[in-house]
């Protein structure tokens, strides 16, 4: 949270709106194929989220660090 | 029958975690008289203690009771619990710092507070207030049936509400004395038992039920992916619903907004939206304990879907690890009570008490009528699992989420404008309320639909509503938002038209960001509502 965020901060901020598209599109996921090691694609498509949002929310923690 | 070795351990990790709360009250020394020490610990919590507390709000019943229940009776629908917890902390990083900078600058304590700062509206702090204290109240009854249910599940059930009201009696004594110190230190305990009992969960109950390919195949095909099938309802569009609108409602509850106001810095609350998400990891698996509960089980013959945690336990681990995990579903259904009823009082008597019957309240008397209304919040939620019966409890959650969303036009759009009007938004606030509470607790009129059991778990808390050839089966705490905004924004645009006062407002634009902000402790403004010596 600089005293002006650059434009390239700024667009940083479009990364945390990834997560709701990709969470909020269900019928994207909503099926038991592919499946991995026995779990249904709904299931770890799910899960696959939790490291993918941590991630993007990491690189506008540091992109926004204070200089 | 009671199983004593479970037990014994059970009471011998509550009694270490009593003996905490009660050590938590020397722990870095404040004046326990003032309500900004005994409710915000100072505000003075940094990165870890945040973790804890902030993972405290999300890790509670909710994540052991309600959501494996959900998924052992309906299937993939309680999953949402998932895209919930990823999609908050999105919304924490951006939105809460903004929060945390101006209630540091101007002493807010609660939600209410800021409104009052910001609109110079009583009675639309005293809606926020109102609101905040009401809907906490059916988040800490689903936290008492969570312990309810490890306590039968050790074969207390027998003795009736007793050991119920003993447990309870325990929290509502340490928190009385310690604040929200005892909880933070407890968090820390709470957080072990907890990541060893989902590891062992996670871990040896797929090997003894042959693995996950193994489970899934047990599991019927319709109960696997949600319901397209639009004659039963779409359930996919009560999934994506119930996930957006919980994870706004998550951060208005006055406890998580405590815990968010007691960090020490926007960079701590951050820093926490970044790596909280290692909760939700545990929140999926422990879904997933539905599914294996609903392999398992069958055969053990159990008759509540909220045993169904509890039941796989007794089934798969040896006396003294049932214990252990008993514990754990115990604290992390005490914690979050715990805050939980301190974040109500906070509002009680800061938005409610102060302001319309003792306006000249010390200091003193302040933190005492918070420390009684903390006991009387939880003797409310209490009241609740004794005399509502319910056989879903993730709709506690829901009931609860479904008012809190309704602050967010107030709360959540004027920490960046104040384009809405103060009545506009209360009017948006009143019928939305209105609606989602009739809407939802329709079936307490008729008792053999609350809960639903009878159609398989079904959540209470979406309706269909119809839009063109499309029928729409979405989140009652959503549809009540948007009734609310399109009200507010309506009656904002005519009383804006009008020139109708907005109220004054105490706050600058600089404020809301902290860096622009730098306040000194010394200089800190004691606004008058909260005068310090």
């Amino acid at each position: 949270m600089g005293k002006s965020p650059s434009a390239l901060q700024r667009a940083s901020l479009v990364l945390l709106l990834v997560p709701f598209v990709g969470l909020l599109w269900v019928p994207f996921y909503n099926s038991t194929t592919p499946n991995f090691v026995g779990i249904p694609f709904f299931y770890w498509y799910l899960l696959l989220w939790l490291p993918l949002s941590t991630a993007l929310t990491a690189v506008v923690y540091f992109a926004n660090r204070a200089k | 029958m009671v199983n004593w070795t479970a037990l014994i351990i059970f009471s011998a990790l509550f009694l270490v975690v009593t003996v905490i709360g009660f050590v938590a009250v020397r722990w870095r020394k404040g004046d326990l008289n003032n309500i900004q020490e005994w409710g915000l610990g100072g505000r003075s919590f940094g990165t870890l203690i945040t973790w804890f507390l902030l993972g405290g709000d999300l890790y509670t019943a909710y994540t052991f009771i309600a959501v494996p229940s959900l998924v052992f009776a309906a299937g993939a629908i309680g999953f949402y619990a998932v895209p919930y917890t990823i999609l908050v902390y999105p919304f924490i990083f951006v939105v809460m710092p903004r929060m945390w900078a101006v209630a540091r600058k101007h002493n807010f304590v609660t939600a209410a507070d800021f409104v009052e700062g910001r609109f110079q509206s009583k009675p639309l702090a005293l809606a926020i207030a109102f609101t905040g204290i009401l809907a906490t109240m059916p988040y800490i009854a689903l936290q008492l049936v969570g312990l309810q249910a490890v306590l039968t599940a050790m074969g207390l059930g027998q003795y009736g509400e007793l050991p119920l009201v003993i447990a309870f009696a325990i929290l509502a004594v340490y928190t009385f004395s310690s604040g929200l110190r005892a909880p933070a230190l407890v968090a820390v305990v709470k957080d072990a038992l907890v990541y060893i009992t989902v590891l062992a969960i996670v871990i040896y109950v797929p090997i003894k039920l042959g693995g996950f390919g193994a489970i899934f195949s047990h599991i019927p095909a319709a109960k696997q992916t949600l319901a397209t099938d639009p004659s039963k309802g779409n359930s996919m569009w009560a999934f994506g619903t119930l996930a957006f609108g919980s994870a706004f409602a998550l951060f208005l509850y006055p406890h998580s907004l405590t815990s968010v106001f007691s960090s020490k810095s926007g960079r701590v609350i951050q820093r926490n939206a970044m790596l909280l998400p290692t909760y939700s990891v545990m929140l999926a698996f422990l879904a997933l304990t539905g599914f294996m509960a609903a392999v398992a089980l069958p055969k053990l013959g159990v008759a509540n879907s909220i045993q169904a945690v509890p039941a796989l336990i007794n089934y798969a681990f040896p006396d003294w690890f049932k214990g252990i995990a008993f514990a754990a579903i115990g604290i992390g259904a005490l914690v979050p009570a715990a805050v939980m009823s301190i974040a109500a009082a906070n509002l009680f008597t800061r938005n409610i008490y102060k302001p319309f019957f003792r306006p000249n309240a010390s200091d003193a008397e302040e933190a005492n009528t918070a420390k009684i209304t903390s006991l009387v919040v939880k003797i409310g939620a209490l009241a609740v699992v004794l005399l509502i019966p319910v056989a879903q409890a993730i709709n506690l959650q829901l009931l609860g989420g479904m008012w809190i969303l309704q602050t967010v036009p107030t709360v959540i759009f004027a920490l960046y404008t104040r384009w809405f009007n103060r009545w506009a938004l209360l009017a948006g606030w009143a019928v939305a309320m209105v609606y989602g509470t009739i809407t939802m607790l329709q079936p307490l009129f008729n008792p053999t639909a609350f809960g639903l059991p009878a159609n398989g778990g079904k959540v209470l808390s979406t309706v269909p509503i119809t839009l063109g050839s499309m029928k729409l089966n979405g989140y009652v705490g959503l549809n009540a938002v948007v009734l609310n905004i399109v009200i507010a924004a309506v009656l904002s645009l005519v009383l804006n038209l009008a020139r109708v006062s907005n109220g004054t407002d105490v706050t600058q634009k600089a404020d809301y960001i902290e860096s622009e902000a730098p306040i000194p402790a010394s200089e800190i403004a004691a606004p008058p509502a909260l005068a310090e010596e």
